[in-house]
């Protein structure tokens, strides 16, 4: 994550980071408190030193074909429509393991 | 004055170097004609036994490598080997995953144009593999009986990432009165649609079906 994060700040010629900002999906295979423990070790020694690990947990949305619209669902472990429960696997949100945002000084 | 910090937008995927290498294996995994199956799986599942008799069955047809991923040994592949497929041990120290780079890097010396199939049994982890591409056409998850019916329930994403479930060691079935309808539940609870398999590959119970549905992947591919 940090080495993605890196060619952006040396894109932007950054002196400082002061955050990262993430979106992190239930599906991604990440877990939030796992990355957050992490975080300040890899940072250290680093242009990171100090930034702050802003995450967004996304939820898993779903199209429902019976519903005709897009559903959140309520728990990973249940692929199903919370209104129909129709099992749907057409995942539209939930997989995301990604940087949005970078807030540096330049 | 200091100038207050400004925000850049990036959009970039954190495994973005994986995703990509991935991307190019399976490019030329395609280009070269050759099928790509990975397996996972928690330690213990029987993956290697699975491959051990898959193998010896395919040999006779096609030309069969194997990339095993483990942690520490190299007994996986030592087992493997006897079945006159071509076979490859990544041993990943402390990594509990394969990774897209682990996979180029172990391919370099074979030429994968004289290979039908190329299966990779990743390392024993029902955690992080998920998040990783192998650049693979296909994607098994294996749960043996003895594990218990809620493992999807525990390990949704990687059952949601996989493309084909075994239920395996289908002879201890009765002995751990395995729920095979709550099993079946909950698979599809956490990966609606997915084609499950029954097997022991001890026993041979499910092993024909299996073989015929690996055979047809390769007429197709």
């Amino acid at each position: 994550m940090l080495e993605v994060a890196k060619e952006e700040v040396t894109r932007q010629n950054a002196l400082r980071v002061e955050a990262i900002y993430i979106k992190l999906g239930q599906l991604s295979g990440v877990v939030k408190e796992a990355l957050l423990f992490s975080y300040n070790i890899a940072c250290e020694g680093t242009i990171f030193q100090g930034s702050r690990l802003v995450i967004e947990e996304l939820p898993v949305i779903v199209y429902c074909s019976v519903c005709q619209k897009e559903r959140t669902l309520i728990s990973i472990q249940n692929f199903s429509c919370p209104i129909c429960n129709t099992l749907t696997f057409d995942v539209k949100q939930g997989r995301e393991l990604e940087i949005v945002a970078l807030e540096i000084q330049t | 004055m200091t100038i207050p910090p400004r925000l850049v937008e990036v959009r970039e995927k954190i495994l973005k170097q994986n995703d990509l290498l991935a991307q190019s294996l399976r490019q030329k995994f395609e280009k070269s004609g050759v099928y790509v199956i990975s397996l996972v799986s928690s330690p213990g599942s029987g993956k290697t036994k699975l491959l051990e008799k898959t193998l010896s069955w395919m040999y006779q047809k096609y030309s069969v490598a194997v990339l095993v991923g483990d942690l520490a040994t190299d007994n996986d592949a030592i087992r493997l080997s006897s079945t006159n497929a071509l076979v490859k041990q990544i041993i990943t120290g402390t990594i509990c995953h394969l990774d897209a780079q682990m996979v180029e890097n172990a391919l370099k010396d074979w030429d994968l144009k004289s290979l039908d199939c190329l299966f990779i049994e990743n390392v024993g982890n029902l955690v992080c593999p998920s998040s990783y591409d192998l650049g693979e056409a296909l994607r098994i998850v294996l749960m043996s009986v003895t594990e218990g019916e809620d493992k999807p329930l525990k390990y949704p994403t990687i059952f949601n990432t996989a493309d084909i479930a075994v239920i395996t060691k289908l002879d201890l079935a009765k002995a751990v009165e395995f729920d095979f309808l709550l099993a079946y539940k909950n698979i599809q609870a956490v990966r609606p649609g997915i084609k499950v398999f029954e097997l022991s590959a001890k026993s041979g119970q499910g092993m024909d079906e299996w073989l015929e549905f690996i055979q047809k992947l390769l007429q197709k591919g």
